[in-house]
């Protein structure tokens, strides 16, 4: 493509303030008189509020308002920063008489300081009625167990008295004529864990009162629209009574899809009329914010004896914990973004999303398709290899292409019905042979089972696709204003959560303009002073706001050219512009600098250049991506080494490819804790037993394995300049890639994750017994 | 409410400042105005807190602000020279080591500590110096890279200031 800011690896437009530590994110601003704000955790997993009597905290000398399920208005609503309507159940309310999870909340103080407000939440008595909890997902369902939500008021819950949040069942073709179609069927469950975000920056809130009385709401949100709609109805306000502003925000992951703290604060503001500051520690971080779904999965799959899929069945049970937030949503996309890879004609997908009185589980990067692609990619693995085909050549011959219809999307969408995807674009045939080639496949496929010793080493791989936006449902606007200096105001609602968002529009922008990326400021999620946008989630930035952007460039663009065609007595038609300049096509090479225009247009003709652009698509392009993992698995110990991970990931244009590759970098590396080590874990009574980083592993610089990403650019037709999505898809590969590099390894298939070094053993242990049991069985 | 006085020098200014015994030096720093230090944690596993305290990187959050009196102390808001970037902040904006941002002070400085006390590091050195600073944004392979370039750019400056010829 002939560009010359698209597609360029140009500095971060915010990247200056970031390293120079000027004051950018939520908590860095002081305002006079401002409260600290703390929330009274629930210590009981599952319990009713008897009695609660905040007398003796409201006593405390510098508490200035406490906040309990009597103070404040009861209304139904879901956290989830989803559109509206939120497909998610309403089942939350901003204080309640019963408690649901080791963490809910049950009351909330705002305070002259930290330590006074901590103080006063231990003088708040609270009697507790502690009822049988449902820790165990598996036992939800079960007839006896306690009821989770058996308050009338919720709605939209599937079955609230088998604590069932949300039910799917969807089927395209005849599965059950599919599998007695084939000639094998292979069946297996699969585990997966309660991740965390683990975003360096925790949840923080500031409110305050603007002095028109208006509720403003500084926070670290991936969703500004959706949380000043969601406060204003939770507080009874009108929405044009909110202003939320986003700052630069410290990572996201999709934790921050979530309207969270913003609720708590702006009460305890109107309670007050005092700025208050509600931050989660990082404590509180791991079990108060949100998480993955844990999901048991079970895949059923019947191909043909040359290794044609006909039919897939995955059937899954997720917990939501305790409150339905993205419950039918995430789990959707468990079905509707991973079967779709093999192009079966059978396809069937149910699940139910069942409460426990656990953490609550949420949006995180990937959104249910990592637990998916871990159960597929790990069957389709080991399909292979019963059939005796190599792993690429299995996905080559089976794998969604351009041209393909993807009709289980069609019946499965953002929690209702969907539109059909059609494949326009893709660059996964490429992916597998570039991966394969810089992993060195062929080779080391035969050769590293052959290094024997205690140390086993392996090489594994798969696939993954995600979406890019959800279709028909989120959409964004953008607005551009010209200044006399020839720079541009681009004003968007999108939320950039530290991905680069904000680089990858104003490169559109610049580009569409035909300026410098120096001549255009970008102001973004501020519900006051940027035009609607339905927020950073679903992949949906660049392909959705970035369309916006370019609409309303293209328009600004004419009205440049229409009045430089003026000072350069022609027709705009003759005229093109680039590099700060608008210039004739022809021979004359007559030129006007945009900042000339500029002049002319604000002090000549008294007309200011501007306008804005709406924009949505009906189809959600799927950006591809393939995970080569080679491992060194210690039989002795149970450890698992990743030694390199090969990432090929098809992002359509990538408008800044070091960004992207930044993108694919970092998912790569969630996609490896989510593979090894990080799973919050729960004691028997549901309190978290490893909430901060020295029990919750994340990966660090020096356990790193070498990382090696290649972009394979494709153009597709919805995008802005070709440009899909980059951000999620390349976390979803990565764990089975891993346990199939192990399986390569060691001869092991491991179901479950985190693959810890005692699952390691204990499965390397169960082998070793089942082959003495063959062997006894043959000499018998 | 008990108070102390402290003398301490940040940023090469020397200040006086009036703390509460038991503060902590991170929360001390934040509420002078020194916003790019990160509160991450507050257990000292992140890092995002990271200063440096007479030259060697510390967690902010780990020590009492009592403690360091009469101290040097190395913020990121003091690693510019006006406009002029760091070659570290140069490095790290051309190298794509830059996602959220939160960690990038407390990296930088870590790598900063690392520079000053071995100029010419390993690959393997920078990951180890950098294995106290979490990040959950790039996966550490830009910011690995980005330290290795201001070393070498930093090697180069040096070497002209000695009138010898840049690499």
């Amino acid at each position: 493509m002939n560009t010359s800011i698209v597609g360029k690896n140009l500095r971060k437009v915010d990247g200056v303030k970031l390293v120079t530590g000027a004051p950018a994110f939520t908590d860095d601003i002081q305002m006079p008189g401002m409260l600290y704000g703390k929330i009274l955790a629930s210590p009981h997993a599952h319990a009713r509020i008897r009695r609660i009597d905040a007398g003796r905290a409201k006593a405390l000398p510098g508490v200035h308002a406490v906040l309990t399920h009597e103070d404040v208005p009861r209304i139904p609503h879901t956290t989830a920063g989803q559109a509206w309507p939120e497909p998610s159940p309403y089942d939350t309310y901003l204080l309640d008489s019963k408690v649901r999870f080791v963490g809910d909340r049950v009351a909330a103080v705002a305070a002259e300081s930290r330590a006074i407000a901590e103080k006063a939440l231990r003088l708040i008595d609270v009697e507790y009625e502690i009822l049988p909890a449902v820790l165990d997902m598996e036992q939800a369902m079960a007839s006896g167990a306690s009821i989770i939500h058996d308050e009338p008021d919720s709605k939209n819950i599937y079955d609230a008295r088998h604590n069932v949040a949300a039910h799917i069942f969807r089927e395209i073709g005849n599965v059950d004529e599919g599998f007695r179609e084939a000639d094998f069927v292979f069946e297996r469950e699969y585990r997966t864990q309660r991740q965390q975000h683990a975003m360096l920056e925790p949840h923080i809130t500031i409110c305050w009162l603007d002095a028109d009385g208006r509720l403003v709401i500084r926070s670290s949100t991936q969703v500004p629209y959706h949380c000043r709609r969601q406060v204003a109805m939770i507080l009874g306000i009108p929405v044009g009574r909110v202003h939320v502003i986003k700052p630069r925000i410290g990572g996201g992951f999709g934790g921050k899809q979530e309207m969270l703290l913003e609720d708590l604060c702006g009460a305890l503001t109107l309670a007050t009329r005092r700025p208050v500051k509600i931050e989660y520690t990082r404590e509180e971080e791991f079990y108060m914010a949100r998480s993955r779904h844990p999901q048991i999965l079970r895949l059923k799959m019947g191909v043909k004896r040359d290794g044609t899929v006909v039919a897939s069945h995955l059937k899954v049970l997720a917990t939501t914990g305790a409150y339905g937030s993205h419950a039918s949503t995430v789990q959707g996309n468990t079905g509707s973004k991973v079967l779709p890879l093999y192009r079966a004609p059978h396809l069937r997908f149910e699940c139910d999303v069942v409460y426990t009185n656990t953490p609550v589980a949420g949006a995180f990067r990937g959104y249910g398709c990592p637990q998916g692609f871990f159960a597929q990619e790990s069957l389709v693995d080991e399909i292979a290899q019963k059939l005796g085909i190599d792993p690429l050549d299995f996905r080559r011959k089976n794998a969604i292409r351009q041209g393909d219809i993807d009709k289980l999307s069609a019946q499965l969408g953002e929690g209702k019905e969907g539109l059909p995807r059609v494949i326009r674009s893709c660059g996964l045939p490429e992916c597998l042979t570039r991966a394969a080639a810089a992993i060195e496949w062929d080779l080391k496929r035969h050769l590293l089972p052959e290094r024997g010793g205690v140390v086993r080493h392996g090489i594994g791989m798969a696939c993954a696709m995600q979406g890019s936006g959800i279709a028909g449902i989120d959409w964004a606007s953008a607005f551009l204003k010209m200044n006399e200096d020839g720079s541009f105001c681009l004003q968007v609602g999108s939320a950039d959560v530290g991905g680069g968002a904000d680089t990858v529009l104003a490169q559109i922008a610049a580009e569409t303009l035909g300026v410098t990326l120096d001549k255009i400021i970008i102001m973004s999620g501020d519900t006051d002073f940027t035009p609607f946008d339905t927020g950073a989630y679903a992949s949906s930035t660049t392909i959705i706001t970035g369309g916006a952007v370019k609409k309303a460039a293209e328009k600004v663009r004419a009205q440049i050219l229409n009045l430089a065609a003026k000072m350069l007595e022609t027709t705009a038609e003759n005229l093109a512009c680039g590099n700060n300049e608008v210039f004739a096509k022809g021979p004359s090479r007559k030129s006007v600098s945009v900042a000339d225009v500029a002049l002319q247009a604000l002090y000549k003709e008294k007309l200011q250049i501007m306008d804005a652009a709406s924009h949505f698509n009906t189809d959600s392009p799927p950006p591809f991506a393939v995970t080569f993992a080679e491992v060194a698995v210690d039989t002795q110990t149970g450890k698992v080494r990743v030694d390199r991970l090969v990432t090929a990931v098809d992002p359509g244009t990538a408008i800044n490819p070091i960004q992207a590759e930044g993108q694919v970098e970092g998912a790569v590396t969630q996609g490896l804790g989510f593979a090894l080590t990080e799973e919050l874990m729960l004691d028997e009574k549901g309190r978290p037993a490893n909430p901060n980083f020295l029990d919750y592993k994340i990966f660090s610089a020096k356990d790193m394995p070498k990382l090696t990403t290649i972009l394979v650019e494709t153009e597709e037709p919805l995008g802005p300049f070709g440009a899909k999505s980059v951000s999620e898809v390349p976390i979803n590969a990565v764990a089975p890639a891993i346990a199939n590099a192990i399986f390569h390894a060691a001869g092991v298939r491991i179901c479950k994750l985190p693959i810890r070094p005692e699952e390691m053993l204990r499965a390397l242990c169960e082998r070793d017994r089942e082959h003495e049991q063959e062997e006894a069985l043959v000499t018998k | 409410m008990k108070t102390m006085p402290l003398a301490v020098t940040v940023n090469g200014v020397a200040r006086q400042w009036t703390i509460r015994p038991g503060e902590l030096l991170l929360d001390v720093l934040r509420r002078e105005g020194f916003f790019g230090v990160k509160r991450g944690c507050e257990q000292g596993e992140c890092g995002a807190c990271t200063v440096l305290l007479n030259g060697k990187a510390v967690n902010s959050c780990l020590i009492f602000a009592g403690h360091v009196e009469g101290s040097e102390i190395l913020t990121i808001e003091g690693l510019a020279a006006g406009d002029d970037l760091d070659p570290l902040q140069q490095a790290f904006l051309d190298h794509g080591a830059v996602q959220c941002g939160f960690c990038a002070p407390g990296m930088i400085l870590a790598a900063k500590a690392l520079l000053d006390r071995q100029p010419d590091p390993t690959e393997e050195q920078v990951r180890e110096a950098l294995s106290g600073n979490y990040c959950r944004c790039t996966g550490y392979r830009k910011p690995v890279e980005a330290v290795l370039a201001a070393a070498g750019k930093k090697r180069g400056v040096s070497r002209r200031n000695h009138g010898e010829v840049a690499r």
